[in-house]
């Protein structure tokens, strides 16, 4: 289960409305390597490993990127909050509004819908902490990316603390891989995959 | 920062200081600087958050109080920039 703490993990407060700088950020919300693939990522292999602290790590980390989703959120809105119907047809927005009005809905950049396939769940722990491992890179790009296209000092702020996340999130997965590799034989990782196979020897 | 916004900027440092400890701890259990750290900054941060519900408005649920008047719906919600 859940509780909400009414507040955003990092602050965030935007003077200026802009459209666009708000459809490119959406990318982190609903695009290929945002937060909602992230959150939904973590949370739903966790079932599939074996370990107590590799699940762990999955829940906790998965429960950052739902933080960090309602903080891309709060950028989107605030930079979309107020928009005049001159500003929407101006910056490119209206392709979004005629959808959505300034209500957030879940899209990449280039306006793809979120989709499950942007994500796996393997049921294979060592497959996926390595997916784990490459979408905290993905996302740190993003981020990078992100950071070249805009200058505003009060949205890139919270955008700094996001991509700095990934690097930390890196990190314990790479530890949550070791952890795991630690448990199986070191002559053959692969052996046996130890969220499905029954197997009374292959722990070597 | 008024004293509203300042207390909530101290709940959201000592917070995050514990979910980057919780995360570290959660691949190092038996870190005892770690552990440490976390009990000191967890303490803070009950004692932050009683604060700032008594004061202002209730950041969870379990904060509420209800004796008076059912409060959690009047908070500002905090994508409106009432985060700092």
């Amino acid at each position: 289960m859940w509780k909400y703490e009414k507040r955003l993990q990092f602050p965030v407060k935007i003077k200026e409305p802009n459209a666009k700088l708000a459809q490119i950020i959406i990318s982190q919300y609903g695009g290929p390597d945002g937060e909602m693939g992230a959150s939904m990522r973590y949370l739903s292999q966790r079932y599939a490993t074996p370990y107590k602290e590799v699940a762990g790590v999955l829940t906790d980390i998965g429960t950052e990127e739902l933080a960090h989703l309602e903080m891309v959120a709060a950028i989107i809105y605030q930079l979309t909050k107020n928009l005049s119907m001159e500003e929407i047809e101006r910056s490119g927005f209206d392709k979004y509004y005629v959808d959505h009005t300034l209500g957030i809905w879940p899209q990449a950049a280039g306006g793809v819908p979120f989709n499950a396939c942007e994500f796996q769940s393997k049921g294979d722990v060592i497959t996926d902490l390595h997916e784990d491992m490459a979408a905290e890179q993905k996302a740190r790009t993003t981020y990078d990316n992100i950071l070249r296209l805009i200058k505003e000092p009060d949205v890139c702020e919270p955008i700094r603390f996001l991509r700095e996340r990934e690097i930390v999130h890196y990190q314990r997965f790479g530890e949550a891989l070791r952890l795991t590799t630690d448990k199986l034989n070191e002559k053959n990782f692969y052996a046996f995959n130890p969220g499905f196979d029954k197997c009374e020897n292959c722990n070597g | 920062m008024n004293g509203k916004e300042q207390l909530l900027f101290n709940i959201g440092v000592v917070d995050f200081t514990l979910v980057d400890l919780g995360l570290f701890l959660d691949t190092h259990p038996k870190d005892r600087r770690a552990l440490e750290y976390f009990r000191h900054y967890a303490q803070i941060k009950r004692q932050l958050c009683r604060e700032f519900s008594q004061k202002y408005y209730p950041l969870t649920l379990a904060e509420s109080d209800s004796e008076k008047a059912w409060t959690w719906g009047e908070a500002p919600l905090p994508w409106e920039g009432a985060c700092d």
